[in-house]
C-alpha cells in the first residue's frame, strides 16, 4: 500500500511539472493551432527572470522578505515571458497563421537566438540591440517622404535595417573594450535558485515523505489549471478566445477583434510558459539548454491528450508522469518479485529515466495508432479532422 | 547552344572532381566532402518535404542507422581475428552481440546502410500514415522518435559504446586507413558520385507520375484519396526512400568524420537538416545540394572565427527563410528574382510582351533603322 501512495505520489510530482510546461502549449496549439518550438525558451525565460528576481532579494533594502520572492517571481516570470511571447507573435507568428509548418521552423529559429541571447546578454550587447532597433525603427521617418513611393522603395528598407544591424554590431563590440560592460549577464553556465527556506524541508504524508517544493509546484499547477479553467470558460475574453477557436470568420463578422485575441491567447499560453521556469528553477540548476529537455515532452503530453482539451493535457501528463516513474523506478519489481527471470531482465533493461523515456514515448507512438486524434478527440465531420 | 547548356554543368562537375582534390588542402577536402554526403539526406528531406508535404524532423535516426552499420563494420575491420572491440573491455562485455555478427561481412554492410533505414522508416511511416496522422503531428511525432532512437543508443553502453560513439578512423580498406589523405580523397571522389547518382534518382521519382502523385499529396491529400488512390502507399514508400538516403549520407559522412557517435541523433541536428534544404528551395533538387554545403560551409567558418554569433545568425536564417524567401534560393532565382532587383534599382530589362513585339528582331531592327522613339521603355 506504502508503494502505491510512493508512486503515486511521486507520479503526480514528474506529471505536475508536465501539466504546467505543457498548459501553455496546450493553450497555443490547442486554440491557434500554433506550433511554438520556442516554449521552452519561453520558460527558460521564466526562470531566469527567477533568478533575477532572487539577486535582488538577496541584498538590498528587499533582503527582509526575502522568503517571498519566489511569490513576487511568478507573476513577473508571467509577464516576462508573455510580453517576449507578444513580441513574437507580432512580429513573426502573425505573418505565418495557416502554415503550420512554417511556423514551427520559424519559431526554431527564435528558440536558438533566445538560447545564445542568454549565454552571450552584456550590457554593452543590450545597448547595440536596442539602438539598432531604435535605429531601424526611425530611418524610415527620416528619410525623404517620397523616396518610399519609388520602385526602390523596398531595397531601401531592406539597407536600412541592415545598416542599423551594422552600427548595432559595431557599437556593441565597440563597448564590449569597456569590461563592466562587457560582463555578460548570466553567462553560459546553468544558474542555481535557492530555494527559499519554507520550501527547502520535506512534509510527512504518513505513507510517504514529500519535498515540499514538489508539493508547491503541485499546488501551483492546480492553481494555474484552475485559472486557466475560469480565464477560458467565464471571463468575456476567454469566451471571444473560444469563439474565435470554433469559427474564425463568423466571429469576425460578429465584430469579436480576432487579432487581439490571437495576441492574447499567445501572451497567456506564453506567460504559463513563464511560471513553470519558475517551478523547473526549485527542481534543480537551469541553464540555456533547459527548454529543449521539455519541448518534445510538452509536444507528446499535448498530443497524447488530445487538442484542445484542458482534461486531455491533464490526464496524459499525470498519465506520462506515473507511467515514466513506474518504469524508471523498476517498482514493478518491487511489487513482484517473483516474476518470471525474462520479464525481470526486461524491467530491469528500462529501469533508467532515459530509458523510461523510450518505452513511454514508444507506448504513446503505439496508443495513437488506436487513438490517432489523442485521448480526447474533438467531434467533427471534417476530412481533415 | 542547348546542347552546350546542357553538358556545361556536367563538364564543370567533373573538372571540380579532378581539380579540387589538388588545390584544396586535405582538411577542406575532407570537409567539402562530408558537406556533399549531406547533401544526399538533403535531398531526401526535399523528397518528402519539398515535392510530399511532409515535414519529417526526425531523419537523424536514420541518418544515424546508416553511420552505425558502417562504424560497426569497421570496428570489426580493425580487429584482428577473435577479438573483440576495445570499448567492449571497459564494460565488462565477453562476447561479442549477436547482432554484431553480420557486421563481419562488407556485403553484409553495404546492404545494411539503406536497406535497414529504408525498412525503419518504412515501418514508422506506415503506422504514421495509415492512421492519416499528418502536418505538424507527423513532425512532432518523427521527433519523438529520434528522441526514442537518441536516447536508446545514448544509454547503450554495453552494445554500441554510448555516447562515445564508434570510431571508424583506425580501420583499413584495402590496405589504407580510412583516416588517411588518400583514402579521403577517393571517398571524396565516391561521395561526389553519389550525390549526383542521388540527384538524378530523385529527379527521376520526381519526374514521372508518381513525382505527380507525390506533388498532388503535398497540395490536395483528400482529394486524391477521393479520386481513387492510396495515398498511404505512395507516402510510406518515398518516406522508405528517404529513409535509404539518409543512411547513405549518414555512411559517407561517418567515414569521413572519422566517428558515429549519438549526437546524429540530437534533435537540433534534424531540424538543420531541413534548414539546408529550406534555404536552398523546397521542390528543387539541386537546391537541397547547395543548401547543405553552402550553409554547412558557412557554419564552419563561422564557428571558427566566432563560435558564440553561429546560433544568431542559425536562427536568423530560420526566420528569413520562412518569411522573406519561401522558396528558397535557388526557387527565388528561378522565378526571376535577380531581374525583380535589377527592376527596383532602376534598370528594368526587356519582358517578352504578347505577342513578344518587344523581342522580335525584325521589330528591334525596324527600331534601330527608326532610331530612338520618343516615350519609349527607356
Amino acid at each position: 500500500m506504502d508503494l502505491l501512495y510512493d508512486t503515486l505520489f511521486n507520479g503526480l510530482a514528474i506529471g505536475s511539472v508536465l501539466v504546467l510546461a505543457a498548459l501553455g502549449l496546450a493553450v497555443v496549439f490547442g486554440l491557434m493551432g500554433v506550433i511554438n518550438m520556442a516554449h521552452g525558451e519561453l520558460m527558460m525565460l521564466g526562470a531566469y527572470t527567477t533568478f533575477v528576481v532572487q539577486n535582488l532579494f538577496k541584498n538590498g533594502p528587499l533582503q527582509g522578505i526575502f522568503p517571498l520572492y519566489i511569490l513576487v517571481a511568478i507573476p513577473l516570470a508571467f509577464l516576462v515571458s508573455g510580453l517576449a511571447g507578444l513580441l513574437l507573435e507580432k512580429t513573426v507568428i502573425r505573418r505565418l497563421y495557416g502554415r503550420p509548418l512554417e511556423t514551427l521552423l520559424a519559431t526554431w529559429g527564435v528558440s536558438l537566438i533566445l538560447q545564445q541571447f542568454v549565454r552571450s546578454v552584456s550590457s554593452a550587447f543590450v545597448i547595440g540591440l536596442l539602438v539598432a532597433v531604435a535605429l531601424g525603427l526611425v530611418a524610415p521617418r527620416l528619410l525623404p517622404r517620397p523616396w518610399g513611393q519609388r520602385r526602390w522603395a523596398p531595397v531601401l528598407g531592406v539597407a536600412t535595417w541592415v545598416i542599423a544591424g551594422l552600427v548595432g554590431i559595431a557599437l556593441a563590440s565597440g563597448l564590449g573594450g569597456v569590461r563592466v560592460l562587457d560582463q555578460p549577464w548570466f553567462s553560459a553556465r546553468n544558474i542555481d535558485v535557492t530555494a527559499p527556506v519554507w520550501l527547502r524541508g520535506s512534509v510527512d504524508l504518513g505513507a510517504v515523505n514529500m519535498p515540499t517544493a514538489r508539493l508547491f509546484i503541485i499546488a501551483l499547477t492546480a492553481l494555474a489549471l484552475v485559472a486557466v479553467h475560469w480565464f477560458l470558460q467565464k471571463s468575456v475574453w476567454g469566451i471571444r478566445i473560444r469563439a474565435v477557436t470554433q469559427n474564425r470568420s463568423m466571429s469576425d463578422c460578429l465584430g469579436i477583434p480576432t487579432e487581439t485575441v490571437d495576441a492574447l491567447t499567445f501572451l497567456v499560453g506564453s506567460g504559463l510558459a513563464g511560471v513553470a521556469g519558475v517551478a523547473v528553477t526549485l527542481l534543480g540548476s537551469v541553464g540555456p539548454n533547459l527548454g529543449g529537455n521539455y519541448i518534445v515532452d510538452c509536444f507528446m503530453v499535448v498530443v497524447l491528450g488530445g487538442v484542445g482539451k484542458l482534461l486531455g493535457t491533464v490526464v496524459a501528463a499525470l498519465g506520462i508522469g506515473v507511467l515514466s516513474y513506474v518504469i524508471g523506478s523498476g517498482s514493478l519489481l518491487l511489487v513482484w518479485p517473483a516474476m518470471p527471470a525474462g520479464l525481470n531482465e526486461l524491467i530491469t533493461f528500462f529501469a533508467t529515466t532515459s530509458m523510461a523515456k523510450v518505452l513511454v514515448f514508444a507506448l504513446v507512438v503505439v496508443f495513437l495508432q488506436f487513438r490517432p486524434a489523442g485521448l480526447f478527440p474533438q467531434k467533427g465531420r471534417m476530412v481533415e479532422a | 547552344m542547348a546542347k552546350w547548356r546542357t553538358w556545361l554543368p556536367w563538364l564543370l562537375l567533373v573538372a571540380a572532381g579532378l581539380i579540387l582534390p589538388a588545390i584544396l588542402p586535405p582538411f577542406r577536402l575532407n570537409l567539402l566532402g562530408r558537406f556533399l554526403s549531406l547533401g544526399i539526406v538533403a535531398l531526401g528531406i526535399d523528397l518528402i518535404w519539398g515535392f510530399t508535404g511532409m515535414l519529417s524532423l526526425g531523419q537523424g535516426i536514420f541518418f544515424a542507422l546508416g553511420g552505425y552499420a558502417v562504424g560497426m563494420h569497421l570496428q570489426l575491420l580493425a580487429l584482428p581475428p577473435g577479438e573483440l572491440p576495445e570499448f567492449f573491455g571497459l564494460y565488462g562485455v565477453k562476447a561479442l552481440p549477436a547482432f554484431w555478427q553480420p557486421f563481419h561481412s562488407p556485403l553484409f554492410t553495404g546492404l545494411c546502410i539503406w536497406v535497414l533505414p529504408a525498412l525503419v522508416a518504412g515501418v514508422l511511416g506506415y503506422l504514421v500514415f495509415r492512421n492519416r496522422i499528418k502536418g505538424v503531428y507527423f513532425s512532432i511525432l518523427t521527433q519523438a522518435a529520434l528522441l526514442v532512437f537518441f536516447n536508446f543508443f545514448n544509454g547503450q553502453q554495453k552494445l554500441i559504446n554510448g555516447t562515445n560513439g564508434l570510431k571508424t578512423d583506425t580501420a583499413r580498406i584495402f590496405g589504407e586507413l580510412v583516416g588517411s589523405d588518400a583514402m579521403q580523397r577517393n571517398l571524396f571522389w565516391l561521395t561526389l558520385v553519389l550525390v549526383v547518382a542521388a540527384w538524378a534518382l530523385c529527379r527521376w521519382i520526381t519526374r514521372g507520375r508518381f513525382g505527380d502523385a507525390l506533388i498532388a499529396i503535398r497540395d490536395d491529400e483528400p482529394r486524391l484519396r477521393f479520386t481513387g488512390y492510396n495515398p498511404t502507399a505512395y507516402k510510406t514508400l518515398v518516406f522508405a526512400i528517404a529513409g535509404a538516403m539518409a543512411g547513405v549520407s549518414g555512411a559517407l559522412y561517418t567515414v569521413q568524420s572519422g566517428i558515429v557517435s549519438p549526437q546524429y541523433m540530437a534533435v537540433p541536428f534534424s531540424i538543420e537538416m531541413v534548414i539546408w534544404v529550406a534555404v536552398g528551395g523546397r521542390g528543387t533538387l539541386i537546391g537541397a545540394v547547395l543548401g547543405a554545403v553552402l550553409i554547412n560551409y558557412a557554419k564552419s567558418l563561422v564557428s571558427e572565427q566566432l563560435p558564440e554569433t553561429w546560433l544568431f545568425i542559425q536562427g536568423g536564417l530560420f526566420l528569413l527563410v520562412v518569411t522573406a524567401l519561401p522558396d528558397g534560393l535557388v526557387g527565388w532565382w528561378r522565378q526571376g528574382g535577380p531581374r525583380q532587383i535589377q527592376a527596383m534599382v532602376g534598370w528594368p530589362p526587356l519582358a517578352p510582351t504578347y505577342p513578344g513585339l518587344d523581342l522580335d528582331p525584325a521589330v528591334q531592327a525596324e527600331r534601330e533603322a527608326l532610331g530612338s522613339i520618343p516615350g519609349g521603355a527607356p
